[in-house]
């Protein structure tokens, strides 16, 4: 049954974000064919980024543009989204899981009384029904699930699912459309960035975390240095957030991030159960730790037992070696 | 100020996940209050005694969750309610529970109502923004600082890591995120009094629902346990060889390089 499906894209520092070319993939599936229709806000002109979007496999692009949505407010954009939704009369949403996505899609579903399903890692269509996949208790297990009565609705989590192939060949149409929006209870005050400089921990394709033996905020400085040279974001354990080392917007673990990046570089972790919850399910890990009885080994590709400010510089200066061959 | 607070019961941290006949084995589990519900007991006591008022603490679910529930007013929390479903429901889902909640809110005055932002079980995040879209509260999820002024509040959100300042306005919902606060733990005279004090109990029936109202949306097919990972390999002998197979490995094996 085909179904024309909304996909709700996401531009973050002036470029879109490559978790929406993967909700477009998804889309692609929800839609048995159906059409696919983009959908952007911001303040500024989206007509590019529309285009990118069709590139990757969108059909048309509504655009919604006014001063009100220069940042992210739920209030703004539920409501120019709901704008869009009703001219649209989708029959499938899809956007990522990411903070606008959290934020704004239950928003949505709770207007228009439907299911959700959230931070779905992979789609399938098995007979009549669109099946999600997605991890319960932090990625300790994992659940099957449909929609059963009304559009289907879903955020997926970033790297899972792969999107198509950018065809510049493609073509559709781009139209803004106008809403008025109004009464704005919340209004942005300030904006302090204290994430690493572009990489997002929930989107990172490498992940380079520290543990306690980090010991101080200094000791995360080599960690950042392999981070850089692998265009990696650096995250952390619970134990290194407690203790100051790291802001808790670092963590991950069951509380803080589930991540999932194609390589996951332990440093000086123990592997507390939270912990691996939060990464075991990502491509290749690495274990980096004084103690070879460490529980972190016991998940990890590949391990080495040593002193993590030995090693990583070194693994630092090889990689750097072997991109300046390349 | 009139204050409450959504808590879930929900799985240890520490507990492994069993499955037994397609459903996670609650036997002999370790139960908790969702950890990031905590951080909302924690502020909403704070709050209070700050402006005064009441902290009233709501679970939906079953007997069981009572022993959260007296955890959260031993913490000093004022109020307690318990939805039981037991009786009536066999599936829910957040909209299940965002119906149910609706009907309990809508003749109670809430100033100011705090969530978890996520439970660490179903993770889905979707309870507190849905409600304070049905109520038309203003909403602000993962905060990590809030100070209220009359009926201004002044919030600190954690996005995706960066610090969002925002002024927004009561009546309000806000999820907590990490960083919030520093939960206390229950004090002997906290439990000896929570043991005291009002926890009423009510069921679909007392909030004028019938089933087919929170008839859930959606539908688990199936539940299992990702494969088992194997341990790797360790590698050995001088740390520079070591780095250098690593490196070696990384990329014509794993091929991530």
């Amino acid at each position: 049954m085909s179904r024309k499906v909304l996909v709700i894209g996401e531009v973050r520092e002036g470029a879109l974000r490559n978790v929406s070319f993967e909700a477009i993939a998804a889309a692609k599936t929800m839609s048995d064919g159906g059409e696919i229709v983009g959908v952007l806000c911001g303040s500024d002109d989206l007509t590019n980024m529309g285009k990118e979007l069709i590139y990757y496999g969108a059909d048309r692009v509504v655009t919604v543009q006014s001063d009100q949505l220069a940042s992210y407010t739920s209030e703004g954009y539920s409501q120019a989204l709901m704008a869009v939704i009703d001219d649209e009369s989708p029959e499938g949403i899809v956007m990522g899981h990411t903070a606008i996505g959290k934020d704004v899609t239950p928003k949505l579903a709770s207007k228009i009384e439907t299911g959700l399903i959230s931070d779905a890692v992979n789609i399938e269509e098995t007979g009549d029904n669109i099946v999600f996949t997605r991890p319960i208790y932090s990625g300790k297990a994992f659940e099957k699930k449909i929609i059963t009565d009304g559009l289907i609705f879903a955020t997926i989590r970033p790297n899972n699912i792969k999107a198509l192939d950018r065809d510049e060949g493609r073509s559709g149409e781009v139209t803004a459309k106008e809403v008025d929006i109004k009464d704005l209870r919340t209004v942005i005050k300030d904006v302090i960035r204290k994430s690493t400089e572009g990489v997002d921990l929930s989107e990172a394709n490498v992940i380079i975390a520290g543990g306690r033996g980090v010991k101080s905020e200094d000791g995360f400085k080599p960690l950042e240095e392999l981070a850089e040279v692998l265009g990696g974001a650096v995250g952390a354990s619970r134990g290194a957030c407690d203790a100051e080392y790291c802001d808790y917007s670092l963590q991950i673990g069951q509380t803080g991030k589930v991540v999932t990046p194609d390589l996951y570089i332990a440093c000086g972790i123990s592997g507390a159960i939270q912990h691996l919850a939060g990464m075991s399910n990502s491509k290749v890990i690495v274990a980096i730790n004084k103690d070879p009885e460490a529980n972190i080994f016991n998940v990890a590709d590949y391990g080495i037992v040593g002193d993590l400010f030995d090693v990583v510089p070194k693994l630092t200066e090889e990689i750097k070696q072997i991109k300046v061959n390349a | 100020m009139n204050i409450y607070v959504l808590m879930k019961r929900t799985f240890d941290t520490e507990e492994k996940i069993q499955i037994d006949g397609g459903r996670i084995e609650e036997e002999g589990a370790e139960f908790i209050i969702n950890p990031y519900d905590e951080y909302a007991i924690e502020e909403a006591i704070q709050l209070r005694d700050e402006h005064g008022g009441e902290v009233t603490v709501v679970t939906i679910g079953e007997e069981e969750s009572e022993k959260q529930l007296r955890t959260a007013l031993a913490m000093g929390a004022d109020k307690a309610v318990l939805i039981n479903t037991e009786d009536d429901l066999e599936e829910g889902d957040q909209f299940t529970t965002v119906k149910i909640l609706e009907a309990f809110f809508e003749d109670k005055e809430a100033d100011l109502i705090l969530a978890g932002n996520v439970a660490i079980d179903e993770a889905s995040g979707q309870v507190g923004p849905r409600l304070a879209e049905r109520l038309n509260f203003a909403c602000a999820t993962t905060i990590t600082s809030i100070s209220v002024d009359g009926d201004k509040a002044q919030i600190e959100r954690d996005v995706e890591g960066d610090v969002e300042k925002i002024e927004t306005s009561l009546p309000l919902l806000v999820t907590c995120q990490q960083g919030l606060n520093e939960p206390r733990y229950p004090s002997l005279p906290g439990i000896m009094k929570a043991k005291k004090k009002p926890l009423e109990e009510l069921e679909l029936d007392d909030l004028d629902l019938e089933e087919d109202d929170v008839e859930a949306k959606t539908k688990t097919i199936e539940i299992y346990l990702p494969p088992e990972k194997e341990a790797g390999k360790v590698l050995e002998g001088e740390v520079d060889d070591q780095v250098k197979e690593l490196v070696s490995l990384l990329q014509n094996e794993a091929k991530v390089l």
